[in-house]
């Protein structure tokens, strides 16, 4: 059979379950052999069983281009009972694949970088021995989100959602022992996982609403279903995908279960450039994305996303203007850009959602990226000086995040200098880079739709510019602010050439989906129900234009005149307290706590310790059931002085006793009284029964 | 009376052999008495896989059953009744696979009197074996009280500095519950002149108004046994005190009996009770649910909070099946398997760091995985199937029994599953605190650097909990194969009861 044979008959699906099987041998060669293969090994193996993914990703996109309606690759039977039959089955369709391919390739190279961010990440952390953890925990990672999004089913994209979500915990804690007060990490991590259990339970509760309209959990039936008796049934699929928002919010950090993203910078870059930007990150828009059926009869629950996914976009967008760390601002960007991407699927431009979630994948792993290598950067001219023997921290723990640490880094790391750049326009939506298409596509979009969801979008996309700006600004450009920052050397290849490889993807991503070529919007159309948004020249004119003002701003305040050393931010003058509101987050955090954290603990204390113990088993049981059990016997004993029972309990004390020279107690009146009483409590039935009733 | 040819007699009675070698091996060679006792339960465990062999999964009946007469009470014959179906087959397996498992566990926590220990081990393997083949009322009381006894000393003489108080509260308690039984169990043999369950099954003519009662004085020995909320406070104190060994097979099996009388003598006796019941069993299983998970965060002792977990974990059983569905009662079997896999290793994991550094407290340590890499690792994917990640097995049976209960015509609102699956973000809160306390954040006590990383025999130990984790999880198929026939039988009786109800 030749290849084009193969093509034919598309029986490159077959192949499919491999996606998630190289990642899995993977982890499994690293975690048996690992420490007998060395790092290099470790490595090379977790890249090449990411990159073997990526090519079956691709023969999946070949399958697809003659078999564009996809196919179900059945793997096994997993649960099934009466009614409920859930197998392990792969869906394997144009909206699954672009998913396949982006994530498998951004991983790829990723793992790529990793190899060198993590040789001198566990040197500086000081624990030589995790290389080969990270990258089992990475595998593990990749293989979950191929379980996620090649899902047939609702229960199995489950499996991956919350699969990804514990190797984000475990990522984000992966230096574990580090962090505030030794623990922050651990607790950021479990942090992540709580909040996206909150978002987990709606996932829950939307499979048991469909289960029970439905009585299938396959995607296929819910849809068909969806199309024949939607109308019949508004309100109950309202509901599913009420539940459903809730479920994407936790994953893709939206109002209100956001907070967990800012905190999970914790992870080592790679991670937070991988897991929390380009991939896991989007599985709430491609869930919200592959259940259109079901949202396209619930204009209610469209609404709430297009609304939530704007408002994250902007409330996330003002946040990011004043923070100070460099992965922080890089998070709430996230944030305000998922926010994008669910306002897009909420006005039902599910393509627009999916173009800008690829673009969106290319240009902020790259920024997370350079970012990371700018970290390296500081943190090696850091253990430079500390290696001459200055004290550069001067006395204080040194933070390498800090951009306040920073300026100047444009002369000494130049790659990583253009790449950031490059992801930094893109970002803002700069012709002709691959934000610059995508984002306004989302726009033209919205501005069909509602006016409020373009308003508040096309502000948040001002925001977006002046952050980015103010960030390349602080960190590039002005005299470095600190000791660490003067001496901070450019990478090497491992870690450069990903990056020059992200930043073409950032240039060119758009022509996946250009005006009047509408490549991926044919693409999805075997999938998912699509028009093609026609290019709006005043649209994109008009946010260009913003967001080369917002670019100008951002020059006036941080460029024209370079931040100092030690110097307060410039626009805390001028904003005032409306600054110190961004830069502590609008105090959700602190919101939170107050709201539900706090109450939480002190139900929990007052449950146990009041309640449960001093209450029920302190007084209840021991005081007032067993004095009055005490006294009862008591009476008994005195009542009836049977010295037959009273002979056979001190035997068996005694016989019990031989047996056990320990247990004096049974000794003790007190013990002998309930022993007696229970012997002729029993004694007393049974012989009603046996003589009183024969 | 006792017929030998029965394979369930030998799964039931074979510890006994081990016992009676045990008696002779003396007392100042205890590894030998550890190796007999470990070679009788494994060979227990074979035979029980004899047992599974000769099971004809697709027959809902009872199987391989023995029945002799044995003796009369007030002219009703008391038999020798045993027999296995879809409801109990993974509870024996669960019971004979936990004992080797437990015994492997103890090997260096036990060094006093090695030799009763033992022999109360094995002598509680009979009761619990009994409890789940006995087809006879009579019977089935005989060693549902016998359980008690060697229990009752496994806390009282090897238990920590409140065993004494422990194990008499344990007694008492599940005494009392009992005695409610005993009475309902004699009504019934004297009024219906058989003890035989199936017999009485059959006949299926109780009157509602008596149901109502019987299933009361059932339900008061069984939700204590659970324990059930408001019925669990003797509960943290049996699994404080009790030994690691005790605390597996407590959580493990015991706890078990509890949920498996429900299904076995309130379902299918009381049927129209049952349904009637069935909305008053779900608020107290949910309020378990929840409260268990609060009260388990707020611990500060490990042991404490693994034993609270235990109060919300059965609450999801009960809900199962009293959700008298497909789903809920098939998850509900499942889950006190999976129950007594993740609990049952979680006792295990505690037992292993309390004979290295003898407190449980939680703020004593921290920082583990550094110096105790494997354990981090085992005990992490424990506690992943106990909060119920998908993929493992905790989550194949808390998914249907909420699947089941939401669903549930007998519950008769979605409320109850919804709130039991908010249990699922606690228990990702106290179990995910859990973790951290003990593996996270900084190594900074002198006496944890020095800890060593599991031995052989410990990891043995774990392994093959681990392992049915994880099948359970991804195929549990053969699982639900077994049980599925027999739920398929009960859930038909069931409609027909409930038609009668509504």
């Amino acid at each position: 059979m030749s290849f084009s044979e193969v093509l034919q008959g598309g029986s490159l699906f077959a192949y499919a379950p491999l996606i998630i099987a190289f990642p899995l041998l993977g982890l499994l060669i690293n975690m048996i052999f690992g420490r007998r293969l060395g790092e290099r090994a470790v490595g090379i193996i977790a890249s090449s069983a990411v990159g073997l993914s990526f090519v079956i990703a691709i023969l999946q996109f070949f399958a697809l281009s003659t078999h564009p309606e996809g196919t179900s690759v059945p793997i096994a039977d997993w649960i099934t009972i009466g009614q409920l039959a859930v197998p392990w089955s792969l869906k394997v369709d144009t909206l699954s694949v672009t998913m396949m391919l982006m994530v498998t390739g951004v991983s790829a190279l990723i793992h790529v970088y990793a190899i060198g961010y993590m040789h001198e990440d566990v040197r500086f952390q000081g624990d030589p021995g995790r290389f080969t953890r990270f990258f089992v925990f990475f595998n593990l990672f990749v293989a979950t989100m191929m379980v996620l999004v090649t899902a047939d089913n609702f229960l199995m994209m489950f499996v991956g959602w919350e699969g990804v979500g514990l190797c984000s915990y475990l990522l984000i804690g992966f230096w574990f022992e580090k962090g505030e007060d030794g623990i922050g990490n651990a607790i950021a991590g479990k942090k992540a996982f709580i909040t996206n259990r909150i978002g987990d339970f709606g996932f829950l509760i939307a499979m048991f609403l469909i289960f029970g309209a439905v009585g299938s959990l396959q995607f296929a039936d819910v849809f068909h279903w969806a199309h024949e008796h939607g109308l019949e049934n508004v309100d109950v699929i309202t509901a599913i995908t009420l539940f459903l928002l809730l479920g994407a919010t936790g994953k893709s950090a939206q109002i209100p279960l956001f907070v967990w993203l800012p905190d999970a910078m914790a992870g080592p870059t790679p991670v937070s450039a991988l897991i929390h930007a380009a991939t896991m990150v989007t599985a709430g828009i491609y869930m919200i994305a592959r259940n259109q059926a079901l949202y396209d009869v619930a204009g209610l629950s469209s609404n709430l996303v297009a609304l939530i996914g704007a408002a994250t976009a902007l409330f996330a967008a003002t946040i990011a203007v004043g923070q100070f760390d460099i992965k922080r601002v890089l998070a709430y960007s996230t944030i305000s850009q998922l926010g994008f991407m669910l306002a897009a699927v909420g006005v039902g431009a599910q393509v627009a959602g999916m173009f800008h979630l690829v673009t969106h994948a290319f240009f902020k792993a790259l920024l997370f990226l350079s970012a990371g290598s700018v970290i390296q950067g500081i943190e090696h001219g850091h253990h430079h000086l500390e290696h001459v023997g200055a004290n550069p921290g001067g006395g204080e723990a040194f933070d390498p995040n800090d951009m306040r640490n920073m300026g100047g880094l444009r002369s000494k790391m130049k790659i990583t200098f253009w790449v950031y750049l490059i992801g930094a326009l893109a970002l803002s939506g700069i012709f002709p880079l691959a934000g610059f298409w995508s984002k306004d596509e989302i726009l033209a979009d919205a501005n069909h739709e509602s006016i409020v969801i373009f308003l508040l979008l096309t502000v948040a996309a001002f925001f977006t510019a002046f952050y980015m700006g103010r960030q390349i600004l602080m960190v590039f450009f002005g005299q470095p602010r600190s000791e660490a920052a003067k001496h901070a050397p450019e990478n090497p290849p491992v870690m450069t050439v990903p990056l020059i490889l992200l930043a073409v993807g950032a240039i060119l991503g758009g022509v996946l989906n250009l005006p009047g070529m509408h490549t991926l919007t044919d693409w999805l159309e075997h999938t998912l129900h699509v028009h093609v948004t026609e290019f709006n020249p005043v649209v994109a004119g008009l946010s260009t234009l913003l967001a080369l003002l917002a670019i100008g701003i951002a020059w006036f305040v941080y460029g024209r005149q370079p931040m100092g050393k030690g110097s307060p931010d410039p626009l805390r003058r001028m904003l005032g307290p409306i600054f110190v509101g961004m830069e502590n987050k609008w105090w959700v955090d602190e919101l939170y706590q107050f709201l539900i954290v706090r109450p939480y603990i002190a139900l929990a204390d007052v449950l146990a310790d009041v309640i449960d113990w001093r209450f029920w088993h302190d007084w209840f049981h021991d005081t007032v059931l067993a004095r009055t059990f005490r006294e009862g016997t008591r009476w008994l004993n005195d009542a009836f002085d049977l010295r037959v029972i009273d002979g056979i309990a001190n035997g068996l004390g005694n016989l019990t006793q031989a047996i056990s020279g320990r247990m004096r107690f049974l000794q003790t009146g007190y013990v002998r009284n309930y022993a007696l009483s229970f012997l002729v409590g029993v004694l007393l039935v049974l012989s009603y029964f046996i003589f009183g009733s024969s | 009376m006792i017929s030998f040819t029965s394979i369930l007699t030998w799964v039931t009675f074979f510890p006994l052999l081990g016992v009676l070698v045990i008696l002779f091996i003396p007392r100042d060679r205890p590894n030998a008495i550890r190796w007999t006792a470990l070679i009788a339960s494994t060979a227990t465990f074979m035979i029980s896989l004899v047992m599974l062999s000769q099971f004809d999964g697709a027959d809902p009946g009872l199987q391989l059953a023995v029945r002799r007469p044995w003796f009369q009470l007030a002219g009703v014959e008391i038999e020798y009744s045993l027999g296995v179906d879809g409801l109990s087959i993974l509870l024996i397996l669960l019971t004979t696979l936990l004992t080797p498992i437990s015994i492997l566990s103890t090997w260096t926590a036990v060094e006093e009197r090695v030799k009763e220990f033992m022999a109360f081990f094995l002598l509680l393997e009979v009761g619990m074996v009994g409890v789940f083949v006995a087809l006879d009322l009579f019977l089935f009381y005989i060693f549902w009280e016998f359980t008690l006894v060697p229990m009752y000393f496994l806390i009282g003489i090897w238990g920590g500095p409140r065993r004494t108080y422990a194990a008499i509260k344990f007694f008492l308690y599940t005494m009392a519950g009992s005695i409610l039984m005993l009475l309902a169990i004699l009504w019934l043999g004297l009024r219906f002149e058989t003890f035989s369950v199936p017999d009485l099954i059959a006949q299926g003519n109780i009157p509602a108004d008596i149901q109502t009662w019987l299933f009361l004085a059932f339900a008061a020995a069984f939700a204590i046994k659970v324990p059930m909320w408001p019925l669990h406070s003797w509960l943290p104190d049996a699994h404080v005190e009790a030994p690691t060994a005790g605390s597996v097979i407590l959580a493990g099996v015991l706890l078990k009996m509890g949920t498996y009388g429900f299904l076995r003598f309130n379902i299918p006796l009381f049927p129209e009770a049952a349904a009637r019941y069935a909305p008053w069993m779900a608020v107290l299983a949910v309020i378990g649910i929840l409260y268990g998970a609060a009260v388990s965060y707020a611990q500060r002792d490990v042991k404490k909070l693994v034993a609270y977990s235990s109060v919300s974990h059965l609450g999801f059983v009960v809900l199962g099946l009293f959700a008298l569905n497909s789903q809920g009662i098939q998850g509900g079997i499942l889950q006190m398997v999976n129950h007594g896999l993740s609990t049952g290793a979680l006792f295990i994991i505690v037992g292993m760091i309390y004979e290295r550094r003898h407190t449980r407290e939680m703020d004593d340590f921290g920082g583990l995985w550094r110096v105790m890499p494997v354990y981090a690792a085992l005990t992490l994917v424990v506690t992943l199937s106990s909060m119920g990640l998908p993929g493992l097995n905790g989550f194949v049976g808390e998914f249907t029994i909420l699947l089941g209960s939401f669903g549930s015509e007998a519950i008769g609102s979605s409320w109850f599953a919804g709130l039991a699956a908010a249990g699922v973000i606690l228990a990702a809160i106290y179990l995910l605190f859990m973790f951290q306390k003990l593996f996270l954040g900084p190594l900074d006590k002198e006496e944890n650097k020095t800890l060593k990383d599991l031995n052989w025999r410990e990891v043995v130990t774990l392994v093959p909990l681990i392992l049915l984790i994880f099948w359970i999880g991804l195929y549990p198929r053969p699982f639900f194969n077994l049980i599925a026939p027999a739920v398929d039988k009960l859930v038909a009786t069931l409609q027909a009861a409930a038609f009668v109800v509504h």
